[in-house]
């Protein structure tokens, strides 16, 4: 059986240290991300959630320059992007993409002087790339630990918050009318957002954490009409796009050009756009045998409203 | 202005002289209604009158800079419990997971941490809810993808199922077909008749409510007039409101608030038909 299965398994593949502890960190965060990124492309907030895969760079490379794991890094840059971008006001529907761009901006500005602050020093192009496309075999068992922990806080504030989150998501004015404090769900879900990002960068890297955050969580909303499956479906797909690009970039080692192993993070990335265009295909597929479109015509009813 | 005693504790809803000035603009001047439980109260004035910040202020949305507003005779706080709220202009996207009945059921306990846990005493109360808006044959759609009826109907529900006292609506009727328009009032006249619950509409279009609506809140320039449709709708108290003549003209049972050709020349080429069409407020 095992040499039947061996051009799928390479040899060493489930004895291998470094792929049980990317597996468990993959399995984590496609959970993490999954439940986050739902809410995020309901609120459409994905440029946020872009946002801050990006400033984990900064996070990333100050963490560098302090000497400090990259976790730290992405984690703490992530909460001062969103406390900032909640000061500038991402909250006002109007101006959000303003704040949530101006903080980008200043934060990768940071991000290019740490890079070149450290470059002057040590060879950084290893690093950087690690930093910018994600490193999951690299990562430390020691950072199991703090994973779990944040991991865990991140479902804890969803999950708390789900029910009035999922109100304002739809209409603010429903939930602040209910007593629901708006302001505060929403700076609480603006931190698991930013948390949520902090741990995709860890396993795909920041610029990637993106796709895991809004890619399994938009294919899930094309398939699902209940929140909470989408959820799930957005966790299934993203544990599979994992797992297959763990194996998948394990394998790789034995590939051309150099033999060293293709990036896991373009497997995953990969694999999620691929579910996220055949998510699309019962649509279609209903659209072109003339199934009930979106209503417009009784929304546009002329005349009314002068 | 202030009734104390019997006479607030019939009212569900009482509004006193109610000031409200936002951004150095005096939206509202003087406002005073009340309404009495089971009562369909129509909220009648052009886009601007100030019904929706009226609306902000009855919900504890919108500071007032004067005046009261009383919910069972309490100020503010736990009393707007007592409040069910259909928001203006409610738009989703049609690819929001979100069935109708999803979003009924958080009429029940959405300020609730956690996720709701599936019951059947839920379940079926959100069930009897769906039949009683007519809504259980898109109760599986999602919510985004309802024609613009169906979708008030579904905030209708998830408005009524936490059993307020007092329901209301901002603007339910805008952007529907006549018939649409029609059947929602229809349905709203049943359930404030049936389960003794409130309504206050707001609409700028009068003629929809006049079957149903007992009494008459018209909003003009900030100011209210309040009273039945008979006295309310009317040459002299429209006039009086608006600051300048205004005509009321009855067709086949149906009413035009027509801009008077009056010495008020600004008004001059306008064919103002109903609030605010060719009045400036």
């Amino acid at each position: 059986m095992s040499h039947l299965l061996s051009p799928v398994f390479a040899a060493g593949f489930f004895e291998s240290e470094p792929v049980r502890i990317a597996a468990a960190i993959g399995t984590l965060v496609a959970v993490v991300t999954a439940l986050v990124g739902v809410f995020t492309v309901m609120r459409g907030q994905s440029f946020a959630g872009e946002a801050f895969g990006d400033l984990g760079t900064t996070g990333g490379s100050g963490a560098l320059l302090v000497g400090v794991g990259p976790l730290g890094g992405f984690v703490a840059g992530n909460v001062i992007a969103a406390a900032a971008m909640e000061a500038v006001g991402i909250q006002r529907s109007r101006g959000r993409d303003l704040a949530t761009g101006i903080v980008l901006g200043a934060g990768l500005g940071l991000a290019a002087l740490f890079l070149y602050l450290y470059g002057s020093e040590h060879s950084t192009t290893g690093t950087t790339v690690s930093i910018l496309f994600g490193s999951i075999f690299a990562v430390a068992s020691s950072t199991i630990g703090p994973v779990i922990g944040l991991s865990a806080a991140v479902v804890l504030i969803t999950v708390a918050l789900y029910r009035p989150l999922l109100l304002s998501s739809i209409n603010s004015e429903m939930a602040a009318a209910r007593g629901i404090p708006v302001r505060l769900v929403g700076a609480l879900y603006l931190l698991a957002l930013a948390l949520a990002a902090a741990l995709a960068a860890l396993t795909i890297g920041t610029i990637l954490s993106t796709a895991l955050l809004v890619g399994p969580a938009a294919s899930a909303l094309r398939l699902t009409r209940r929140p909470l499956t989408a959820v799930l479906t957005a966790g299934a797909i993203g544990i599979g796009a994992m797992w297959l690009g763990i194996l998948l970039a394990y394998d790789s080692y034995s590939w051309p050009p150099a033999k060293q192993g293709w990036p896991v993070s373009f497997f995953v990335v990969t694999i999620v756009f691929l579910v996220y265009l055949l998510a699309g295909l019962p649509e279609a597929r209903a659209r072109r045998r003339g199934a009930r479109p979106a209503p417009a015509g009784e929304r546009s009813a002329p005349g009314l409203e002068g | 202005m202030s009734l104390d005693g019997s006479g607030a504790a019939a009212s569900i809803l009482e509004v006193s002289d109610l000031d409200v000035q936002l951004g150095g603009r005096r939206i509202l001047d003087g406002v005073s209604f009340r309404i009495a439980p089971g009562e369909f109260t129509g909220l009648i004035g052009s886009n601007g009158a100030g019904k929706t910040t009226l609306f902000r202020v009855i919900l504890g949305l919108q500071p007032a800079s004067a005046g009261r507003v009383a919910i069972e005779g309490a100020a503010g706080g736990r009393s707007r419990r007592a409040l069910g709220y259909v928001p203006q202009k409610f738009l989703i996207d049609p690819d929001v997971p979100l069935r109708a009945r999803d979003l009924v059921g958080l009429g029940i306990d959405a300020q609730r941490l956690g996720v709701p846990l599936p019951s059947r005493t839920r379940r079926e109360r959100v069930e009897q809810m769906l039949e009683a808006v007519d809504a259980v044959e898109f109760a599986d759609t999602r919510v985004g993808r309802l024609s613009g009826g169906e979708q008030q109907r579904i905030l209708i529900a998830h408005a009524l199922i936490s059993e307020p006292r007092l329901l209301l609506l901002d603007e339910p009727l805008a952007n529907l077909d006549l018939r649409s328009a029609a059947e929602v009032v229809r349905l709203l006249a049943r359930i404030a008749r049936e389960q003794r619950i409130a309504v206050l509409i707001s609409a700028h279009e009068i003629n929809p409510l006049l079957p149903v609506m007992d009494r008459v809140v018209y909003l003009a320039s900030g100011r209210a007039a309040n009273g039945t449709t008979a006295e309310i709708i009317r040459a002299e108290v429209l006039s009086k409101l608006y600051g300048h003549h205004v005509d009321v003209l009855n067709v086949h049972g149906r009413v035009l608030i027509v801009a008077g050709a009056g010495e008020d020349t600004d008004l001059a080429g306008h064919e103002g038909m109903f609030p605010g069409a060719g009045i400036p407020s």
